[in-house]
């Protein structure tokens, strides 16, 4: 998560801590945030292959550019890569028939019209999907909250509530090998899964609680919800490096319907 | 409102203050007429239940509910709390709270994030915000990068961290409730030195709590003993308070300096009352020790378990080796009716070790064997025992009672373990442990709403409900009051004089002592085995069969001293 540069620290003047990642991942997660949304709004206004393609095959191009390694991106990509043969599956055997039809099982049709359909929306969910994927995995929830609290305006409270909990949920893990581990350990864990399950769920529950109370306080005591303006010590930046990441991002998407509708097989 | 700017130490003052918690019939304090000057120093002790925490989250004003005078369910206040002639809430920010739990008080996950937490909610502007930041880290000790994760932190580290964060808020008063609880020696020093650092550089009031008080008797200049229902009842120096009121603050549950517990003061060769009968009775479980009498029998010196060489590693999942290896080439005996206190500085595995030893966690190399003894019909290594087979042989009681309760009730709660293993006495068993663990009055309750000191006899009694020979604790006496302290010990004493094999993980020297414990020191570079002769299981094979464990021992306290008296010491490396 955190990286090893330790910028910070050098030198006693005050000044904040600056950006601690460099290249794509110093980008404010914002940023990437409103791109993707953007590409998605410009690939959903057709149905087609080519503007799909286009921009998957923009993507694509670009992807170097991020420097993540083969193995991490195909793990960070899977969930994506294993909805979209599912997507396409469904479409390709549901999807409105039209065209030479292929294959008929009275609820099933596999036709040239669902078959385009299915590739369609497969390489649709690629191009959106990918995106995200790629650049949301690995976000410093801090950033993102410094992002949505002072780009986005989102209200502080809910923000660094939501950052709290996100952090907290760290520690829930490991309370529940501790919570398997006790059950073991008093001889009631060969059977009975199910039951043990929702005794432990419930013991989770209690103790997480028990933690939110606990860091409850300690947030107030350090006058969170104080009246008064709240400052940020981190100042969320969206400056060159974020307005080129949206660029990009719409560009792609731009790109993508110029190059269908100049094809003549953009449909809205 | 918020006060930023103001600096200076900060009055307190109670009138005829009291608080009743929401839900609750009884008032958790009443009457209290107390005035902390500027500057003052003050330490508050009393009994549980005397309303210490109150005092200091009225202070802070973190006290959860809002009095509503119409609601009779509702929390309800009388008197007044003033911090500089004001209601506290109104001047938030100038009164800083470090709490008992490390774990659940860091706010960010940056260590300079969560120590500018404080000021970004106070309005501080950001350059002044980092200037604080540092100097605050620097007061308290905290050399470290300011985009470090707070998630690896140590206990001490992270009350440390805490202690930068209130600093950097610049307050009147420091509010201090039990922040040592959970530390191990070198954690309570690390933190007392930053509070004094910290006071030094801010001169700001302090309240502190604690039961160990004398952590901090050089740093405060007044000691207030409050009793139940009785508001203040002594008021003074430290000195005085102590000359005059010591058997009563003995009694009040704190540790008061020079009243520590003599050796083997828990065990029944020590002097102390011998084990409840019904936890001497045991026999009838399958491998349940055999000892009976109210002195340990020389030549029953048994093994149950042994280590050889064993290294052990934590975030592996069950059933795969792997995870972050965090000790090695640890060579062990556990021993009928012994104690083996595994101690070291935290982080270097010893829970990881207590887990592993309990046939929890599987060992990452070396061998963990339990003898015939121990495993009967089943197979020689604890770790593929089935829960039940486990259960009947090695009893686990974990840190956080929390963990471990699976029933409605204390009555189910103290039952679940022989029911599981089929036990045909399980009923009576329960009633026999009720009394002996001084649970009676609560069996219809749920494990969950117990305090803290109820909860961890609890705990204790539900896992030697199944009679298991070797029970394996980890930190049992952690944050804990004297007269609460001294119930737990007391029972451990009377299990290990009944035959138990005990293993506790802990960093409390007072428990050590008071069980005339054996002592494994674990380092980041190995482990040392400090047993009495005869017990380690040395790699050169250097054990002096000769001296019986019975013989009152007079080895010294520090793992550090070399071979003391009958004491060899064996040292393990990797």
């Amino acid at each position: 998560m955190t990286t090893p540069t330790t910028r910070a620290g050098a030198g006693g003047r005050a000044e904040p801590p600056g950006r601690t990642r460099r290249g794509v991942a110093g980008v404010q997660p914002v940023a990437a945030m409103l791109g993707v949304l953007a590409l998605g709004l410009c690939l959903v206004t057709s149905l087609d292959v080519v503007s799909a393609a286009v921009a998957l095959a923009l993507e694509l191009l670009l992807l170097p550019v991020l420097r993540i390694p083969p193995r991490t991106l195909l793990l960070r990509a899977s969930p994506v890569l294993v909805a979209v043969p599912l997507t396409a599956l469904s479409i390709a055997l549901y999807g409105r028939p039209s065209g030479r039809e292929w294959f008929d099982l009275g609820f099933v049709h596999v036709t040239d019209g669902s078959l385009t359909l299915a590739l369609a929306t497969a390489l649709r969910v690629l191009a959106v999907g990918l995106p995200a994927v790629v650049l949301f995995v690995g976000v410093d929830p801090t950033d993102l909250a410094d992002g949505l609290a002072q780009l986005l305006r989102l209200p502080a409270r809910f923000v660094l509530g939501a950052l709290a909990a996100v952090r907290m949920t760290t520690l829930l893990g490991e309370d529940w090998r501790q919570l398997a581990r006790a059950r073991r350990a008093r001889g009631l864990a060969d059977h009975g899964r199910l039951r043990r399950g929702a005794s432990m769920a419930f013991a989770l529950l209690v103790l997480a609680l028990r933690r939110a109370t606990t860091l409850a306080v300690a947030m107030e005591s350090r006058g969170f919800g104080a009246p008064g303006p709240r400052t940020w010590a981190r100042q969320a930046r969206f400056a060159g490096p974020e307005w080129a990441m949206v660029a990009v991002l719409v560009g792609i998407g731009v790109a993508s319907i110029g190059v269908a509708v100049a094809a003549g097989t953009w449909r809205a | 409102m918020t006060a930023v700017s103001s600096s200076g130490a900060a009055r307190i003052a109670f009138h005829d203050w009291g608080w009743r918690y929401a839900g609750r019939d009884a008032w958790a304090l009443r009457g209290l007429d107390l005035v902390v000057e500027p500057g003052e120093r003050v330490a508050v002790v009393g009994p549980s239940g005397a309303g210490k925490s109150t005092v200091l989250r009225a202070v802070a004003a973190v006290l959860a509910d809002e009095p509503d005078p119409d609601d009779d369910t509702a929390a309800a206040v009388q008197g007044s709390v003033l911090v500089d002639g004001a209601d506290p809430r109104a001047v938030r920010g100038r009164v800083g709270l470090v709490m008992q739990d490390p774990e659940a008080h860091t706010v960010m996950s940056r260590i300079g994030d969560d120590v500018a937490f404080g000021c970004e909610n106070t309005g501080v502007p950001r350059a002044e915000t980092w200037e604080r930041v540092r100097h605050a880290l620097g007061v308290v000790g905290l050399d470290l990068p300011l985009d470090r994760s707070t998630s690896r932190l140590s206990g001490g580290q992270r009350q440390r961290l805490a202690l930068a964060g209130v600093l950097a808020m610049r307050p009147g008063v420091l509010v201090l409730d039990e922040p040592c609880a959970n530390l191990d020696p070198e954690g309570v020093a690390q933190v007392h030195d930053a509070v004094r650092a910290l006071l030094h550089t801010s001169g700001a009031t302090m309240l502190v709590v604690e039961h160990r008080i004398g952590t901090w008797l050089d740093l405060v200049d007044r000691l207030v003993l409050l009793e139940p229902g009785g508001g203040v009842v002594a008021d003074g120096t430290p000195a005085s308070v102590l000359a005059e009121h010591g058997p009563a603050l003995t009694a009040a549950g704190v540790w008061v300096p020079g009243a520590e517990p003599a050796r083997g003061s828990s065990r029944a060769g020590g002097g102390r009352p011998v084990a409840p009968s019904t936890e001497r009775a045991g026999g009838s479980a399958p491998g349940a020790p055999v000892a009976g009498g109210a002195f340990r029998p020389l030549d029953e010196d048994t093994a149950l378990l042994e280590a050889r060489g064993l290294a052990t590693a934590r975030g592996g999942i069950l059933g795969r080796a792997g995870g972050t290896r965090v000790g090695s080439g640890i060579d062990l005996g556990i021993r009928r009716g012994r104690v083996l206190a595994v101690t070291g500085p935290n982080g270097v595995g010893k829970s990881t070790l207590g887990l592993t030893l309990a046939g929890l966690l599987r060992p990452s190399g070396g061998t963990l064997l339990a003898t015939p003894d121990l495993a009967g019909e089943a197979g020689d290594a604890p770790i593929r025992w089935t829960s039940r087979q486990l259960a009947a042989r090695i009893g686990s009681v974990f840190q956080d009672p929390g963990h471990q309760f699976v029933a409605r009730s204390v009555r189910e709660e103290l039952g679940a373990g022989p029911r599981a293993l089929g036990m045909s006495d399980a009923d009576a068993r329960v009633e026999e442990l009720l009394d002996a663990f001084g649970l009676r009055h609560l069996a219809d309750a749920n494990p969950f709403t117990l305090s803290g000191g109820e909860q961890r006899r609890l705990a204790i009694g539900a896992v030697v409900a199944s009679r298991p020979p070797v029970v394996v604790l980890d930190e049992p006496t952690s944050g804990q009051d004297r007269a609460t302290w001294q119930a737990v010990v007391d029972l451990l004493g009377a299990l290990a004089d009944a035959g138990t094999a005990l293993v506790v993980v802990t960093h409390d020297r007072d428990l050590v002592r008071a069980l005339d414990a054996d002592e494994a020191v674990l380092a980041a570079d190995g482990a040392r085995a400090v047993p009495p002769a005869g017990t380690a299981v040395p790699p050169d094979g250097r054990g002096d069969p000769s001296a019986g464990p019975g013989a009152p021992s007079a080895g010294p306290d520090a793992p550090s001293t070399g071979p003391g008296g009958p004491r060899p010491t064996t040292e393990v490396h990797r």
